[in-house]
């Protein structure tokens, strides 16, 4: 059975849990420059740069990894976030992109087939694309609004390039998370579609956006709903929001996407909003209290945690929604979806 | 659906349509215009040609660009990029409309939403007809696909249904989901006198049902500028054509149309000879419909039934009577060949003025006097009538050797006061007096005493006007009165402005001047207080009449106690207590920050409306005041001139943002508050209030916010927004008041906007001490933590703190500069300091006495005297 048939059918039993935060968890670490560094011998200081960890400190990533699996999650991510060669640019590693995608997928992969021989229960692995730091759609240039720093012919290959190497590291799906730019996203959507006729095997994908304000629109400006009319033809297999806000905030928005989408819906908050520090404090009680709320109103299928959560975030989450009822998928019929900003339908 | 409920119903209702308007004028080869200023690389007014659409209730915007002479895969990349930028063009979804697929391509790479392509076809096969739709929906778009196949255009039903069948089951046996295919089965011309063509548009009708029949869920979309193409250049036929067709073809599963949005007769509302003549051609009912129809638009040719009806309403009415029309509607279009018109039927020029302009005015008047019109309005009647009154100058001129001036209905000597630089209320002033028959001499902004008297001698005004809105302008006005006594002048003098109130007036300048003084409390009584003082009849009621008011004020002023001071040391003592909880972090980026063009697109969102229609004397508060039962219409339009020229300041650049902030260490010693800038430390002395207060209630001072302690933090900034005067100069030449006061309006209230995002931004990154996701309407209810006091304000009173605030901020913050009264250049200006504690509040300083006076000039190191005079209204 492919994976994709697995997750449906565990999706179809109960809420999946995917992880956690590493970016924050790495930090709690402490590592000095010389534990980024390594012996890759690279000329610019590495401090910071996450990704290569895979490479220089393979034991920190996988101490994490497991330490997600041994709190429930059924789903381990990549630590590949920012393993791109745009933001790999600014550590000048670009070349070591697809060493680091590899290297991180078999971490997870080695970590979750570990853990599913020890229990039977099927684990996952999604490797992870950010979302670049740079925008397809908004110019940085006030005064030329039609200036933009990259092109999507551009940011395709760069997709193409990382997507390939966690795929052949072990992934199982494709996460597209953090979607703050819906047109980046729709780059990576056809970088995958193109691993997938290249490769000649199914790129299952999990697309989940980010909301920059309360009234829950992406940087690019896009609704929810309008998010999910521009990237439904990818079918994904899971569709859902990540990091934004915390919970709290960001339940409305789980909701009107849970009316409008036909695919699976994971969502994976921040552990609250920031504190004046920059430091997330709300507890894993408190998060997992949440979204214990979310499963209780049939809105989720898979649920983790995004920027400040750690695993006892997930173990609490994990805790918390046991034995709750996935949500259903709704059958939304055959209608017209377009979108601008905002979303449009023609009836049929 | 009927054609009737098509059109009212094309206010875009985007949430979920039955029919869909394509925009249709973002195409070069259906619009000349949009054409002709993409050709020339003019791409913000193409933008607004987008934006207009979208305006007039277009749901799906259709971009063309395949014109031979253009790079046409550049061409849609840069216009999509830039109509990106513009969320009220971006929300709706876009058709890429091309005949090259590589164009297309460009196009589906610049398009964030899920856009339509339009179109691909059957034309070079089945295989490449295949590839191009994986690829369409790769990127993730609906498709239109053309009825076209390898052996041409589907001109017949069967033909149309055949293509478009097999098109279908290709693409849905390929996995591409029915919903998204829409098929356009080919607008062909009719009434070309061709026999073959006779049946295109019911071919198209029928074919529509059939289609729809025999694919489950797809579309169907048709382009109909084709359908009469035989009538171009008229216009009136061409729509009943469309209405016509449409009112047959939605029926019959048309879903979609490309065309110009706005631009469709209500099927009733056609002239029913035309439209049965257009019904006989499109349904083909007899053998000479179209000779019939041809004949029959040549009574249409080069009229348009809308603009005609309208004019038939008063284009056709005696000349008086359309310049009286055209004054109270503010209508400038035909102003001036109407007036033209005016004199040369009048024996003299300035009987047009005297009769007709002035007989339109006084109705303007009239209606304003008994609040059926409101300011908004009667300034563009103004307009108007400047205009008018501009046409006939030369004339008058020419006259003027045969006779002397003109004798309106007195003269006015108007000036907003030395050192002070606002004069949008004295500019209203100035329109509503000259709508009423007065001559308006207006000095212009930081008038000096001297000019003022010399202009209303040499011009034997009738009386004088001043304005004000810093405080520092009611001493300079009380300057102006003893001047005026001196050299023994006896003409009345009016008080008006913001700062400005009937106690000031009586108390402090009606006794400097033995002439009359009136404080005008607004624009709309300064016309009465005027025409009565030009009133041989009411002149002399109304002066005594003011006269007695004011001495009856000063007497109860002088009668009545204040409430009570505590002396210094007690409401020192009474201090609002610092809690060391409150107090925020040490900033994130200390020091001095400057934004050199903030984008005012970011500060239109923020933008707090109530006092911009307050600046226009309509009362209430926004939005409520829109659906006001008495100014609601007047308020709609103003807010409506202001949304499009706000349109216009950002699409064009008009206006710069700029800011400066700065964050400093400090420490406090009393109410005074020692701030390290730059290595220099500069005393900010603070005042308290003195006011008795009740038990638990604190005497407050801004000190009070800052650790008494230990080290803290103070801020300071100042915006400005520049770039005014090219616009307003431009608006002088055209004598248009209405847009000078509109932009005036607007950028102040741009400016205070601009203040409130720099402070959030301040609070969540600058200082960085606050999270805050906040709704506009919080912003202006300030639920947030800090304040913002400004100088010149009531907690912090004193404005010659300003330039001791400027000189920390580097001299010349934000581009502003300091007049010698300390009022802001450019004049939509915020300046002020940053207090980041929890408990920080506003309060009013209030009346503080002679005690606090001296320790403050002595801690300000200036004389008594020099504090007294800039704390006069915070001293009885």
């Amino acid at each position: 059975m492919s994976a994709r048939d697995r997750f449906t059918r565990a999706a179809a039993e109960r809420i999946l849990l995917t992880d956690g935060a590493f970016g924050t968890e790495i930090q709690n670490r402490k590592l000095t420059e010389a534990d980024y560094r390594g012996d890759l011998g690279l000329a610019r200081d590495q401090k910071g740069n996450n990704d290569i960890l895979a490479l220089t400190r393979p034991d920190i990533v996988d101490a994490i990894t497991r330490a997600y699996l041994a709190a429930g999650s059924d789903i381990v991510s990549t630590n590949t976030f920012s393993a791109n060669r745009i933001s790999q640019a600014d550590y000048g590693a670009e070349h070591l992109v697809q060493d680091i995608n590899r290297a991180s997928a078999r971490l997870a992969r080695t970590a979750a087939d570990a853990a599913e021989a020890a229990d039977g229960r099927p684990r996952f692995v999604a490797g992870a694309i950010g979302p670049t730091n740079k925008t397809l759609s908004l110019s940085p240039n006030v005064n030329d609004p039609g200036y933009r720093e990259i092109d999507f012919d551009g940011l395709k290959e760069v997709y193409l390039e990382q997507t390939e190497a966690l795929l052949e590291g072990g992934a199982d799906f494709i996460l597209i998370e953090t979607i703050f730019d819906t047109l980046n996203a729709k780059a990576g959507i056809v970088a995958a579609i193109e691993a997938s006729e290249r490769l000649g095997r199914d790129v299952p994908l999990m697309i989940s956006m980010t909301i920059t304000d309360l009234s829950g629109r992406n940087l690019s400006g896009h609704t929810v709903e309008a998010f999910w009319y521009a990237v439904r033809h990818a079918r994904p297999l899971t569709i859902g929001l990540n990091c934004s806000f915390g919970a709290q905030q960001l339940r409305p928005h789980v909701q009107a996407l849970a009316q409008v989408a036909d695919a699976l819906i994971m969502a994976y908050p921040n552990a609250g909003l920031p504190n004046e520090l920059g430091a997330y404090d709300e507890l894993p009680e408190q998060t997992a209290a949440f979204v214990r709320s979310w499963a209780e109103q049939g809105l989720v299928n898979v649920l983790g945690g995004c920027c400040g959560s750690t695993p006892a975030h997930i173990a609490a989450i994990a805790k918390a929604v046991a034995g709750a009822a996935p949500r259903r998928i709704p059958t939304i019929g055959n209608v017209t979806r377009l979108a601008g900003l905002e979303p449009m339908t023609i009836a049929a | 659906m009927t054609a009737t409920a098509l059109t009212t119903d094309t206010a875009a209702d985007t949430a979920s349509s039955s029919f869909v308007n394509v925009g249709e004028r973002t195409n070069v080869t259906g619009s000349a215009r949009f054409k002709k200023l993409v050709m020339a690389g003019d791409y913000a007014a193409a933008v607004e040609v987008a934006r207009q659409q979208v305006e007039n209730g277009a749901q799906v915007i259709d971009i063309n660009m395949d014109e031979g002479l253009l790079d046409a895969e550049a061409a849609m990349t840069t216009f999509l990029k830039l109509i990106a930028a513009e969320p009220d063009i971006a929300r709706v979804p876009f058709m890429i409309d091309s005949s090259k697929w590589s164009v297309i391509e460009a196009g589906l790479k610049c398009v964030s939403g899920k856009p339509i392509v339009n179109s691909i076809s059957l034309k070079e096969g089945e295989e490449e007809f295949l590839r191009l739709a994986r690829k369409v929906r790769a990127y993730g778009a609906a498709v239109v696909i053309m009825a076209f196949d390898e052996t041409g255009q589907a001109d017949t039903k069967a033909r149309k249904v055949e293509i478009c069948g097999r098109a279908y089951d290709l693409l849905v046996r390929e996995g591409f989901p029915p919903e998204d295919i829409i098929f356009d089965p080919n607008i062909f011309a009719i009434a070309t006198g061709i026999d073959e063509h006779r049946r295109y548009a019911l071919d198209f009708i029928e074919a529509c049902r059939e289609i729809k029949a025999r694919c489950p869920h797809a579309h169907i979309s048709g382009g109909l500028s084709n359908l009469s193409f035989s009538f171009r250049g008229n216009e009136p036929v061409r729509r009943a054509m469309h209405s016509i067709f449409l009112y047959h073809a939605i029926p019959a599963g048309l879903d979609m149309a490309i065309v110009n949005a706005g631009q469709l007769d209500v099927y009733d509302s056609i002239d029913p000879e035309l439209r049965e003549a257009c019904e006989d051609v499109i349904l083909d009912r007899r053998d000479d419909a179209t000779e019939r129809l041809v004949t029959l638009a040549e009574k249409y040719l080069g009229s348009d039934p809308a603009k005609e009806k309208e004019a038939a309403e008063w284009r056709g009415w005696p000349v008086e009577k359309r310049l009286e029309h055209a004054l109270v509607k503010g209508i400038d279009a035909f102003v001036v060949e109407d007036t033209e018109e005016a004199r040369q039927r009048a024996d003299r020029p300035i009987h047009v003025i005297e009769g007709p302009l002035m007989d339109g005015m006084n109705v303007v008047g009239d209606l304003f006097g008994s609040g059926k019109m409101f300011l908004p309005q009667v300034v563009k009647s103004a307009r108007v009538m400047k205009k008018a009154v501009a046409h006939l100058i030369p004339f008058i001129e020419e006259e003027k050797e045969k006779n002397g001036a003109t004798q309106g209905k007195g003269k006015v000597v108007m000036a907003t006061v030395k050192g002070d630089v606002h004069d949008i209320g004295k500019n209203i002033v100035g329109v509503v007096l000259q709508c009423n028959g007065f001559e308006v001499i207006d000095l212009g902004v930081m008038v000096p005493w001297q000019e003022i008297l010399k202009a209303a001698n040499e011009n034997q005004a009738d009386m004088i006007g001043l304005s004000g809105l810093i405080t520092p302008s009611l001493d300079e006005m009380v300057t102006v009165a003893t001047e005026m006594q001196r050299e023994g002048m006896t003409l009345p003098l009016l008080i008006g402005g913001a700062t400005t109130s009937k106690v000031h007036t009586a108390l402090k300048i009606d006794p400097a001047y033995e002439g009359p003084v009136l404080h005008v409390l607004d624009a709309s009584r300064a016309v009465g207080v005027a025409s009565s003082l030009v009133s041989e009849t009411q002149c002399e009621p109304l002066v005594a009449r003011t006269a007695e008011d004011y001495r009856q004020v000063r007497e109860t002023r002088a009668g009545r106690g204040h409430s009570e001071l505590s002396p210094l040391a007690e409401a020192r003592a009474n201090a609002f207590a610092f809690d060391p909880d409150g107090k925020p972090p040490a900033p994130q980026r200390p020091g001095i920050q400057h934004f050199n063009d903030w984008p005012i697109r970011d500060l239109r969102a923020s933008i707090d409306w109530t006092p911009f229609f307050r600046a226009w004397e309509l009362a209430g508060t926004y939005p409520a005041i829109l659906e006001d039962p008495i100014v609601g219409e007047s308020a709609t339009s103003l807010f409506k001139d202001a949304q499009a020229m706000l349109d216009r300041i950002i699409a064009e650049h008009w206006l710069v943002a700029r800011g400066t902030v700065g964050l400093w260490r400090c420490r406090r010693d009393g109410d005074d508050v020692h701030v390290l800038a730059s290595n220099e430390e500069t005393r900010i002395p603070f005042l308290r209030q003195q006011v008795k207060k009740r038990e638990g209630r604190a005497n407050m001072c801004l000190a009070d916010f800052i650790d008494p302690a230990g080290e803290d933090w103070i801020g300071g900034f100042a915006v400005g927004i520049h770039g005014l005067e090219p616009h307003l100069e431009r608006f002088k030449a055209e004598n248009d008041d209405y847009s000078d006061i509109l932009l005036k309006a607007l950028s102040d209230r741009l400016a205070e906007s601009f203040a409130e995002v720099l402070h959030a931004h301040v609070r969540t990154s600058v200082w960085g001490y606050a999270d805050e996701h906040f709704t506009n309407a919080d912003l202006i209810r300030e639920t947030y933590q800090g304040i913002r006091p400004a100088p010149g304000y009531p907690a912090c009173p004193d404005h010659s703190l300003k330039p001791v605030l400027f000189e920390m901020l580097g001299g010349e913050p934000a581009g502003v500069t300091l007049t010698e009264s300390f009022a802001m250049w450019p004049t939509s200006a915020v300046s002020g300091f940053y207090f980041g504690h929890r408990d920080s509040q506003y309060f009013g300083v209030a009346r503080i006495g002679r005690d606090q006076l001296e320790d403050y000039a002595a801690r300000r190191a200036v004389s008594v005297e020099e504090a007294e005079r800039w704390l006069r209204p915070n001293l009885d």
